[in-house]
């Protein structure tokens, strides 16, 4: 490719521009959260720009652990997250081995099915497992959000992992079995151990989503605080005081529920892109 | 049985070895069941059988409680498209927010993927930058949009106000409240762009070459090239924002309220659900929506499916 080397450069920094001016867009929400998160009262009803708050309300991390009971509202979350990982993980991977490696009369069937749910819009079942729910007694309790998940209930797990386990040479399989393995003993020594990107995209996909799962919450966890998890919590506030100058509360609220899905992308990224680009499904 | 057999034993053992080879498989099948039966079962409580019940209920006047609902026939359905004109606004509000947000979201997502596919350095910094605002919880980012969307003390208004213009009441004037959720929509087109980046980064580096022989240009590659071979792709991402825009809940619910702002500006199909399934209690009348929203979806997933293999590669094989 001749190019002119002036003209490349011009190319090239326009490219940098453009990219530049749209990342600080797409960052900035972020920076005014974490700025609001820091003001006083009194500053966030400002109606000037202050994007570097003076003074800097560092006390706002502190207080809202005794004004909101954040604690428990993360210990909810963690349950169900717990719950969802573990769904991912073992039933859901359990099932994806079963739908790639080994072979049984009807598999093809099933897997069809499986792929139907897929396109299964959740609002055909939300309100007939409501009442089935709420029948056996379960509405106000974190069974129904657990254990559709503990099941492997999530038909895009499974096919995901079965994609990959489709993808390991069948002869590690056969030198396993022959070494006297059981089946679920093959799965553990081998398919396991060689899927890690899949089962990292897994756990990723599985903590976003119940970390941020706000409907299923809503109608289920019922009206008792002490079930409630950070999304409940962090939307409740908005109707405590209604009142503008609790911005900063929201603020400093939707920090700390940001940190850990922060975190898990930090270590993560890698995986959840390979995840995000290979399905083309976000969470 | 520790020594070898010789082999003109094996003919005459046949039988034996057909049915221990029989009763193999079938061990071997029915642990293949047991491998997938604990999803199978969610399958059947947590799918199929909601499935059919929403059907049923579409067909009552279920309300809530343990009363026996009772058959209404089409009555539901027909209450729908001649009566509701909350579902005629419903409809209308999510088809302006898809026209929009749809669009808008691809083609910027587009454009950021092809700057970031020109090689340039520093491309992941920008990459998980733009990606950032789609792992920002759904709930946190409408609470930090109604921040940054407030009349008085929200940045965009004071931002507006600086440079001279007037401030807009975002979330409390009907004509605005859809534009709000639109702006909040295109913060997460980072998902989009990461799958279109990948797609870019598959197209053979060959092609382009050929281009620049040919005496091509810059628009001529992506005109010839990059385009038509994203086609799928970009239609892919054009059928997954429709179906999730029809399903769009948790921001406008968070952002607005369940009864959408002032006069209904914002009320989307799913709010509409959500109303009457859990807070009119009629239940067989929200399933009765429901039913409608799936027909919709099921066409545009119909859409997808038959052209998939256009674009889907599943990367085997044996079964299909």
């Amino acid at each position: 490719m001749i190019e002119n080397p002036t003209a490349r450069i011009f190319r090239q920094s326009l490219i940098y521009f453009v990219l530049s001016i749209g990342a600080l867009v797409m960052i900035f929400p972020l920076v005014w959260t974490v700025s609001t998160s820091l003001k006083t009262p009194d500053k966030v009803t400002l109606r000037t720009i202050e994007l570097i708050p003076d003074p800097v309300a560092f006390e706002n991390y502190t207080e809202i652990f005794t004004e909101q009971p954040i604690v428990r509202y993360t210990l909810n979350t963690l349950i169900l997250v717990a719950a969802a990982v573990f769904g991912g993980l073992v039933p859901c991977s359990l099932a994806a081995y079963g739908f790639a490696r080994i072979p049984f009369p009807g598999r093809k069937m099933l897997f069809g099915i499986l792929l139907a749910t897929m396109m299964l819009p959740y609002v055909v079942q939300l309100i007939p497992l409501f009442i089935f729910f709420d029948r056996i007694g379960w509405v106000g309790t974190f069974w129904p959000l657990i254990l559709p998940r503990v099941l492997g209930h999530n038909a895009f797990y499974i096919f995901l992992m079965r994609q990959f386990f489709k993808g390991i040479p069948g002869d590690l399989f056969d030198a396993a079995r022959i070494d006297g393995a059981s089946e679920v003993g093959v799965w553990w020594r081998i398919a396991v151990p060689m899927s890690k990107p899949v089962m990292a995209a897994v756990a990723i996909f599985a903590f976003q989503f119940a970390w941020n799962d706000f409907l299923y919450p809503l109608i289920y966890l019922g009206t008792s605080q002490s079930n409630w998890t950070l999304a409940i919590g962090l939307n409740a506030l908005q109707g405590f005081e209604g009142d503008e100058n609790t911005l900063n509360v929201m603020m400093t609220f939707s920090v700390l529920m940001l940190l850990p899905m922060l975190i898990v992308f930090y270590f993560g990224q890698k995986y959840l892109i390979q995840g995000v680009s290979v399905t083309g499904v976000k969470g | 049985m520790a020594e070898a057999q010789p082999l003109v034993q094996q003919d005459s053992q046949a039988p034996w070895r057909a049915w221990l080879t029989k009763f193999w498989f079938q061990h071997r099948s029915w642990i293949g069941f047991l491998f997938i039966a604990p999803w199978f079962l969610s399958f059947l409580l947590f799918d199929l059988m909601p499935f059919f019940a929403n059907l049923y209920l579409s067909f009552t006047d279920y309300s809530i409680g343990p009363v026996q609902p009772n058959w209404v026939g089409w009555q539901n359905y027909i209450e729908i498209f001649t009566k509701d004109e909350i579902f005629a606004k419903s409809v209308g509000n999510t088809v302006y927010y898809m026209a929009f947000s749809v669009p808008l979201s691809l083609a910027l997502a587009f454009v950021i993927a092809l700057l970031l596919n020109t090689r340039i350095r520093g491309m992941q910094i920008f990459r998980t930058i733009y990606y950032l605002p789609t792992i920002v919880p759904v709930v946190a980012a409408a609470i930090i949009f109604s921040g940054l969307l407030n009349t008085r003390y929200g940045f965009i208004n004071q931002f507006l106000v600086a440079v001279g213009l007037d401030p807009v009441r975002w979330l409390s004037r009907p004509e605005w409240i859809k534009p709000s959720l639109i702006i909040m929509s295109l913060w997460g087109f980072g998902a989009q762009m990461v799958i279109f980046l990948a797609g870019l980064q598959g197209i053979p580096q060959e092609l382009y070459e050929a281009v620049a022989i040919d005496g091509g240009n810059g628009w001529h590659r992506l005109r010839h090239i990059t385009i038509p071979l994203m086609t799928p792709t970009i239609f892919f991402n054009l059928i997954i924002g429709i179906i999730a825009s029809f399903q769009v809940f948790t921001q406008v619910f968070v952002l607005i309220d369940s009864d959408g702002g002032p006069l209904q500006a914002g009320l989307v199909y799913m709010m509409n659900v959500y109303n009457n399934a859990f807070r009119y209690f009629r239940k067989g009348y929200a399933a009765a929506l429901s039913v409608i929203l799936f027909l919709i979806i099921l066409v545009f997933t119909l859409i997808t499916v038959r052209t998939s293999d256009r674009w889907v590669f599943y990367g085997d094989d044996d079964d299909r």
